[in-house]
This record gives C-alpha cells, sequence and structure tokens, in this order.
C-alpha cells in the first residue's frame, strides 16, 4: 500500500494489521524514549488547506515520533492565496524534498486525484477531503473501540460481533462515511440514526441499517454509540429546525446514556459542541472515550507512516 | 466546378450517386455523366451535412480554450456544415453587435454555417430580457434564444421570454436546472455522489423545471426546446407534453447516450459535465427516447476548457465536454449498432430536425436535387480506441479518449466545398467558402 486515501482501500488484514502496530506504537509512547528511528532522513509534508490544528499536530506528533523531519504548510501566508494551484504547491513541496504528504483540503476528492494523476511521486495521506473521508480518523476509532471493548485481547481481532450506532450528520461526515466503511470491513454491525435531511441518498451499499431517531438506535443496546459534529451553519440552510429539536431528537444525553449497557461506551471526533450533539456530562463521563481517542490518533498514525514506508516504491 | 460523389449508400440504404455543380446538388440517382472531382464512396453512407443546435464556441472571451475557427474545424472533421454557437462568451450575446460579430467571424473561417445563439437576459443574469428583437432582426436573424449554461429559472421571466420570442418566430433552448435544488451540486445526486462525498444534482430539479416550461409553452401558445435531457424522469414528462399536443423539442448529448456517473468515481474532471453524468436506467431510457421520437435530436453541447480547468480538483473543475468531432461515431455506437435507429433515421436526427428546430434554410430535402450541397460521408465499417488525434478543436477534454467507437467522416462538404478530404481537415487557406 502506497497511499492511504479510502477506508474503502483496506481490507480486513490490512486494517487488523494497522491497529496491532499501533498497539505497538502506544507502547513505544510509554518509553522513556518515545522515538523510533524508522523515519530518520524522510520528510513528512503536512499540507493543510482547510484549518484543523487537532489533526495537523497529531501527524506532527507522529511524524516526529518516528524520526522524521516535519514541514508544515497552511493556505495562510502561502502562495496559494496568490492563485498557484494545487498541483504546482504540491509539486513545489515535493521538489523540496517531501517523502509524504499528509493532505487536508476542503474539497472531496483531492487525495485520490493527486495519488493517481502521478502529480508527486510521495505517499500521500488522505488527513480529510472535504465531505469524502478521514481515513486516519476511522482507524483511530476501530483502534479506540477496540482497546476499550476487548482490552488486552484486542491484538490481532477485527470488530466481529461489536455493534456501532453513528448519530447525527451522516450527510456532511467525511468521519462517519470512512467509518461506515471501515466498521464494515471489520465485520461490525452498524447502525445509523439521523434526520432524511441529513442522509446520503441511496446509501443501501454501505451495509448499515438506518433508523429515524437515536432512541430507536439505543433502544437496540449497542456497543458503541459515534455522535459527529453538527455543522451549526446547516440550521440556518433548512436541514434541521432548530438546535434544541436536534438535541432532543439525536443528542446524546444522560437519559440516554443510561439506557445504554454498562460496557458500552460515547465517541466523538471532536471538536464537540456540548450541548448539541454531545450533553457536557456524556462528554465527560468515563463512557466518554474523547480524551482517548486523540491519544490513540497519534500511535494509530504512527502506525499508517511505519505501514506506508514498508511499501517498496 | 462540379463534384461527383459515385456509389455512396444513401442516408445508408440503396446505392446512387450524387452530382454537385457549384454550391448546389444537381442530380441524384445514376449519374453517367463526368465531373472536375470524382469521390470514390464505395462502402461509404451519404448523409446530409450535420447541424449541431448546441455547441460553445467560446469566442468572444475564451480563445484560451476554442475559437471559432477551432471550433468550426472541429465541427467540419465531425461532418458537420451549420452548428449553432452558444451565448455565454464573454461578453455575453445578448445584442445585435455580438452575433453579427460572431455570425462573420464563421463566414469569415469558412468551414460552417455558424449560426449565433442569443441570450434569453441581459448577460444571462436572469433578471430582464437582452435584445431579443434586435437580435432577431439583425443581420445574423437569430432564431434560437438561450441562457445556456444558466437556467431561466424565473417562472414570470420565463413566461414573458416564451412570449416575447414567439412574437419573432424564435424558440427558448432551456437549460433546465432548477437553481436552488442544484446549489453547488457537481455530480448526479446518487449512489456514487454519496460514496464521492460530493453535492449532488437530483433529477429531479431538471424534471420539474421541464414540467414547469411545458405548461408555461402550452400556456401561452409558443415553441420550446428543451437542452441536454439526462434523466428518464424528463423523458416521461417530455413524452407527455408531446402527447398533449404541446410544441416542444428536446435534445441529448452524445455524452449521455453513452456515459454514466461511476466514471467519476476517481475524481478525473473529464466526466465532470452539466448536467451531469446519470445512470445506466437512464441512459437506457435516453436511447428508448430517441428511438420513439420523444427526444427529437442528438446535440453535442461541445464545451471546450483548457486544461487547466482540467487538471484541478472535481470541485475546481469546470463543467464540460468536447464532442463535435466525435458526436456521429457515438450516436452509430449507441442508437445504430445497438439497433434502436437506422441511418436514415441519423439523418433526421443530427441535421433535418435540427435545421427545422433552428429554422436553418436548405436542410429540409436532404441529398436532393436542388438542396444546397451540405454532405458528409461516413464509413461505419471501422472501429478504433477514440484519441486525442481525431480532436481538432483547441481543447482536449473529451471523455471518450480510450473508448473504442466506430465510423469514420471520410468526406464533409459545405455548399459544394470539401472542408473534409480522405478523413482529413482541409487546411483554412483553402477553404472555398472562406
Amino acid at each position: 500500500m502506497k497511499h492511504l486515501i479510502s477506508t474503502r482501500d483496506l481490507t480486513a488484514a490490512t486494517a487488523v494489521a494497522i491497529l496491532d502496530t499501533a498497539i505497538d506504537m502506544v507502547e513505544v509512547r510509554s518509553r522513556d524514549v518515545k522515538k523510533l528511528p524508522t523515519l530518520r532522513g524522510k520528510t513528512v509534508a503536512n499540507v493543510f488547506f482547510e484549518d484543523s490544528t487537532r489533526t495537523r499536530l497529531s501527524f506532527e506528533a507522529a511524524a516526529l515520533a518516528l524520526s522524521a523531519d516535519v514541514t508544515t504548510f497552511t493556505t495562510q501566508g502561502s502562495s496559494v492565496s496568490k492563485g498557484e494551484s494545487l498541483k504546482d504547491t504540491l509539486q513545489t513541496l515535493e521538489a523540496m524534498g517531501a517523502d509524504f504528504i499528509v493532505l487536508r483540503h476542503s474539497h472531496s476528492g483531492v487525495a485520490s486525484t493527486v495519488a493517481n494523476n502521478g502529480w508527486v511521486d510521495a505517499h500521500i495521506i488522505n488527513a480529510g477531503d472535504g465531505t469524502h473521508e478521514h481515513p486516519t480518523q476511522a482507524l483511530l476509532d476501530a483502534f479506540t473501540m477496540r482497546s476499550r471493548l476487548r482490552g488486552d485481547k484486542a491484538r490481532g481481532t477485527d470488530l466481529s460481533g461489536i455493534s456501532v450506532v453513528i448519530v447525527g450528520d451522516i450527510l456532511h461526515s467525511r468521519v462517519a462515511r470512512s467509518n461506515a466503511l471501515l466498521l464494515r470491513t471489520l465485520g461490525a454491525t452498524v447502525t445509523l440514526a439521523a434526520p432524511q435531511t441529513l442522509l446520503p441518498r441511496e446509501i443501501a451499499g454501505w451495509g448499515a441499517t438506518v433508523v429515524s431517531t437515536l432512541d430507536e438506535a439505543i433502544d437496540a443496546q449497542p456497543d458503541v454509540v459515534m455522535t459527529l459534529r453538527v455543522q451549526k451553519e446547516r440550521m440556518t440552510s433548512g436541514f434541521f429546525p432548530s438546535e434544541s429539536e436536534f438535541a432532543q431528537l439525536w443528542g446524546m444525553n444522560d437519559a440516554r446514556l443510561q439506557r445504554l449497557p454498562s460496557t458500552s461506551i460515547v465517541m466523538h471526533p471532536g471538536p464537540m459542541n456540548r450541548g448539541l450533539e454531545i450533553s457536557g456530562s456524556v462528554a465527560d463521563s468515563p463512557k466518554s472515550t474523547v480524551t482517548e481517542q486523540v491519544a490513540n490518533g497519534v500511535a494509530v498514525r504512527m502506525s499508517v507512516l511505519y505501514t506506508l514506508m514498508g511499501d517498496s516504491r | 466546378m462540379t463534384i461527383l460523389i459515385r456509389g455512396a449508400s444513401l442516408f445508408g440504404n440503396e446505392s446512387g450517386d450524387i452530382l454537385i455543380d457549384g454550391n448546389i446538388i444537381r442530380e441524384v440517382g445514376s449519374i453517367t455523366v463526368t465531373a472536375d472531382h470524382v469521390i470514390d464512396a464505395d462502402g461509404l453512407i451519404a448523409l446530409p451535412g450535420l447541424v449541431d443546435l448546441h455547441s460553445h464556441l467560446r469566442e468572444p472571451g475564451g480563445e484560451g480554450s476554442e475559437t471559432i475557427l477551432s471550433g468550426s474545424r472541429a465541427a467540419a472533421v465531425g461532418g458537420f456544415t451549420t452548428v449553432h454557437a452558444m451565448a455565454n462568451t464573454s461578453p455575453v450575446a445578448d445584442t445585435a453587435e455580438l452575433v453579427e460579430l460572431v455570425a462573420e467571424r464563421g463566414r469569415q473561417a469558412g468551414y460552417v454555417n455558424v449560426r449565433p445563439i442569443g441570450a434569453v437576459t441581459r448577460n444571462l443574469a436572469g433578471e430582464q430580457l437582452a435584445d431579443i428583437g434586435g437580435m432577431a432582426l439583425s443581420a445574423a436573424a437569430v432564431t434560437v434564444f438561450s441562457d445556456d449554461g444558466k437556467c431561466v429559472g424565473d417562472s414570470l421571466l420565463m413566461r414573458r421570454a416564451l412570449e416575447y420570442v414567439a412574437t419573432f418566430g424564435g424558440v427558448i433552448a432551456q437549460h433546465a436546472q432548477d437553481p436552488r435544488l442544484t446549489i453547488d451540486a457537481v455530480i448526479n445526486e446518487g449512489v456514487v455522489s454519496s460514496e464521492m462525498g460530493l453535492r449532488g444534482w437530483p433529477s429531479v430539479a431538471e424534471e420539474s423545471i421541464i414540467a414547469r416550461d411545458v405548461l408555461l409553452a402550452e400556456y401561452v401558445g409558443a415553441r420550446l426546446h428543451v437542452c441536454h435531457v439526462s434523466t428518464a424522469g424528463s423523458v416521461d414528462v417530455i413524452r407527455w407534453a408531446k402527447k398533449r399536443g404541446i410544441s416542444v423539442t428536446a435534445e441529448v448529448t452524445p455524452h449521455h447516450l453513452l456515459l454514466t456517473d461511476d466514471l467519476a468515481l476517481a475524481y478525473d474532471p473529464v466526466y465532470k459535465v452539466n448536467p451531469p453524468l446519470r445512470t445506466t436506467d437512464d441512459v437506457e431510457e435516453l436511447r428508448r427516447a430517441v428511438a420513439d421520437g420523444t427526444i427529437d435530436i442528438v446535440a453535442t453541447d461541445h464545451a471546450p476548457h483548457a486544461s487547466s480547468t482540467k487538471d484541478c480538483t472535481w470541485n475546481d473543475a469546470s463543467f464540460g465536454m468536447v464532442g463535435l468531432e466525435s458526436a456521429l461515431s457515438v450516436v452509430q455506437h449507441t442508437l445504430v449498432d445497438t439497433g434502436h435507429i437506422a441511418w436514415s433515421d441519423v439523418a433526421r436526427i443530427l441535421s433535418v430536425t435540427p435545421a427545422e428546430i433552428g429554422r436553418v434554410d436548405g436542410y429540409a430535402l436532404p441529398l436532393a436535387a436542388g438542396s444546397p450541397a451540405n454532405i458528409t460521408l461516413v464509413d461505419p465499417s471501422t472501429r478504433s480506441s477514440w484519441t486525442t488525434g481525431r480532436l481538432h478543436g483547441g481543447s482536449t477534454n473529451s471523455p471518450f479518449v480510450g473508448i473504442e467507437l466506430p465510423g469514420q467522416i471520410m468526406s464533409t462538404i459545405y455548399r459544394g466545398a470539401e472542408t473534409v478530404i480522405d478523413g482529413a481537415l482541409v487546411a483554412p487557406e483553402l477553404v472555398r467558402n472562406a
């Protein structure tokens, strides 16, 4: 595997191997010397055409932990504002020696376009493209589910037997899309809970069950409830009538938390709108994995860089 | 100058000779006299010169992607002798001066009859009517009006436009796309848009506008032409309208007769077009609709774009595909070779009827003695993978590259002058009508 563009490209075996390597990376990060020499002399370019401090920092930490040199490019102050094309920007970065390009862009399909068109020779890692995919987020979510629900027995396992509810703005969420695909590959059962306005059309091929409200999904006693960030501007463009109605029907709150099995977990990719898709007390409860997801993100991204490095070019 | 076409299959049927004298067809049948120039057309099908009701020649303002000359050459090599040039140039063709300029440059190029289409609304802004009467009564004698690229979305303005254009005997060619239902839409809404995470362009946005427009056309008693029909549901609406006696005609593009939205899965912008590529069900229904006459014509929507606007992200890329050079091959492939229509129908959908809709003189009696000598000779027996080498316009954004297609235009004759000889374009300085 040279690039990581979509979770669609991952077989169950590859995904499990990445998650297992991430366990080793967690171990590395608990040592006194928290670094591996794997990427010494290699350059990882973080190219962010869309603002995302947490994802960028997570990739930076992962690259540094593997001893890579890191360059960071964000649109602010870049030549993109002067009209330079995406193609020219990426070719410039590669000419400066980038071996990996971690790419975030507000347009869907950008990572795919860059990888397919032969513009650059570097490994491309999709760090979120528009409303399409965010594969490392899905991997870190799968890692979090596996370690929370399986503990020491996580290594080598897929997610068979685990039931996951993804609730909220599925339509605009690259996190939901990447997760739905990867969870299916890993054998989990997936339920989507959202109003029809926030569901993509014709998603029978996703292999997920669709229900209307979060209560319906909770009745089925899922192992995982994955909440998603809701952009407040969706409300003004008519996807739902009000914040209070959204919170009432699709928000994760204490009452719903009580109804979950004791072993279940609640996830959120961050940044959270407390009180909208997730209540503050749920976010801070022991069932919440929000900060764990962030911590696991670094290990999983180390594992992805490590895995792609193994691809002979 | 006389030209004798010997032994062509007329409309794909019986073999016959065609004698051209000056710019007129003198005689058709078994001809014994000789001529200044003889074309051996054994194995070739003779069709009337093709007429495109919908191309973007980009001049003035977009010369980086196409000029009237380069677009005329693309047309000639595709077997066309008349093309209609859409109004969305820069400046927009919304005045008599502009349409006269386009017609004049077409005459200077000399490869085909370039018929300017006038804008419906000033600067395509959808706010007030363009100089419709001025364009209709100008030397360019505009008969087709369109805001193509944009829909005349406002219902009241569309009513007025239909009424006003009818005053001059013209027709509105509507780009049917509800603007509100397609904000930022870049691909057909369905399985593929859901997978790709791209903003969908729902079929209902086309169908609802067509439904509104046929009712308006009926109410005010005007003619309506629907551009680039792309969905099975639109076919149903048009079928209903025709049954009701509404004066509506419709076109389909070659690409909507062959290509589907799943081709876009790798985000290659060569497949980005408006209206978007739809599904296999739509493609099949569009083919049936041409066969049963619900869709009257094939029109190319030839839309050249410089490589910089296609070598970029899907969202940033321009909408459109070139299509003049490949149109007849795609029609043969999707409609003739599949048994939907005969070659005589090709003459109807690519020449006689588009000329009738655009009120273009000289195409009513195809391949008949006394008609202007607009003739296309096609070799239907060849098959090859489509290449950019077969493109002769200013841009190469063809979605057919790499697809095996039948047919090759061997000869195009425009008003008695050869613009394509043995499959090759005649040089600009040698085009006799220039």
